[in-house]
């Protein structure tokens, strides 16, 4: 038992890191501040989240595992949040991604959006 | 009243984990600064609905699952993507269209997009998000709709909180 706990710990360990080691590639490879924020997700999310959670598997059911699983919820709900002021104060300074694709249904900028986020 | 006990409860729950004390006189200062906090809550008027959405928690429990499979999902196919040598990526900027009825329900739709890699919520018009794709994959499965059908039916009620217009019509509550 306890050495499959250990072997699930490490495997999410593991895969964190590669996630971790990806999105960090990500951000350095991919072309423009807008895409860049996709490798950024990849950290947030699965990257951070398999760490912690293999960390939750070493730590045991304990009060300190019960503060890993408050770490992760606290970055499930702020990371989206970050990202989407990173995105705004971009538009609103004059960043516009880089769109490969025809743009059929492109937005008309950032000047005519509505406040109210 | 109902939001301030919750939170209440919340905030002592949080504290007593976090602090791992269990004597007399530390729980019972703990229990008259979650008080004071919950007052000054009160006082600044962010107790509602929005900032502590307890109508949401049955339902929430439900979604976050699912949420949390298309997350590794779409994790995989981002990174595919990043580690390939010719990084075959179409970014684009679409419009989805958010059948929310409140706008809790936006904000949790428009997390949920920027929580899954590939997808990024850049703006917000009435209930039109405009989102950055990497991959004309990761746009597709959004413009499937799917997702914005689960939040909906997520926030799928009755109560005083719809939207000025009329909310979306019934849904799977």
């Amino acid at each position: 038992m306890e050495m499959l706990l250990d072997a699930i710990s490490w495997l999410l360990i593991l895969v964190g890191s590669v996630f971790l080691v990806v999105g960090g590639i990500g951000v350095v490879r991919l072309p423009d501040m807008f895409a860049r924020m996709h490798g950024a997700g990849i950290i947030d999310t699965l990257g951070a989240g398999a760490v912690l959670i293999g960390l939750i598997f070493q730590a045991g059911l304990n009060i300190v595992s019960v503060k890993l699983v408050l770490i992760v919820v606290f970055i499930l709900f702020t990371s989206p949040t970050t990202t989407h002021a990173l995105a705004r104060a971009a538009l609103n300074g004059g960043v516009r991604p880089r769109v490969e694709a025809p743009p059929e249904d492109a937005p008309t900028g950032g000047g005519g959006e509505s406040s109210k986020t | 009243m109902l939001h301030a006990l919750s939170l209440g409860l919340v905030l002592y729950c949080l504290w007593l984990l976090l602090s791992g004390y269990f004597e007399v006189l530390l729980l019972s200062l703990g229990g008259l600064s979650v008080i004071a906090i919950v007052w000054i809550a009160h006082r600044m008027d962010v107790i509602d609905h929005e900032g502590h959405p307890i109508h949401l928690t049955a339902r929430a429990f439900l979604y976050w699952p699912w949420l949390t499979a298309e997350i590794v999902k779409s994790n995989i196919d981002v990174a595919k993507v990043i580690i390939q040598r010719k990084m075959p990526i179409s970014p684009s900027v679409i419009e989805v269209k958010a059948t929310q009825g409140t706008e809790l329900g936006q904000v949790i739709f428009a997390n949920s997009i920027t929580l899954t890699p590939g997808t990024v919520t850049i703006a917000i018009d009435r209930d039109i998000m405009v989102v950055h794709a990497l991959t004309r994959e990761a746009a597709e499965g959004l413009q499937t709709g799917v997702m914005d059908g689960r939040v909906t039916a997520m926030e799928a009620h009755k109560g005083p909180y719809a939207r000025s217009r009329t909310g979306p019509e019934g849904g799977a509550g």
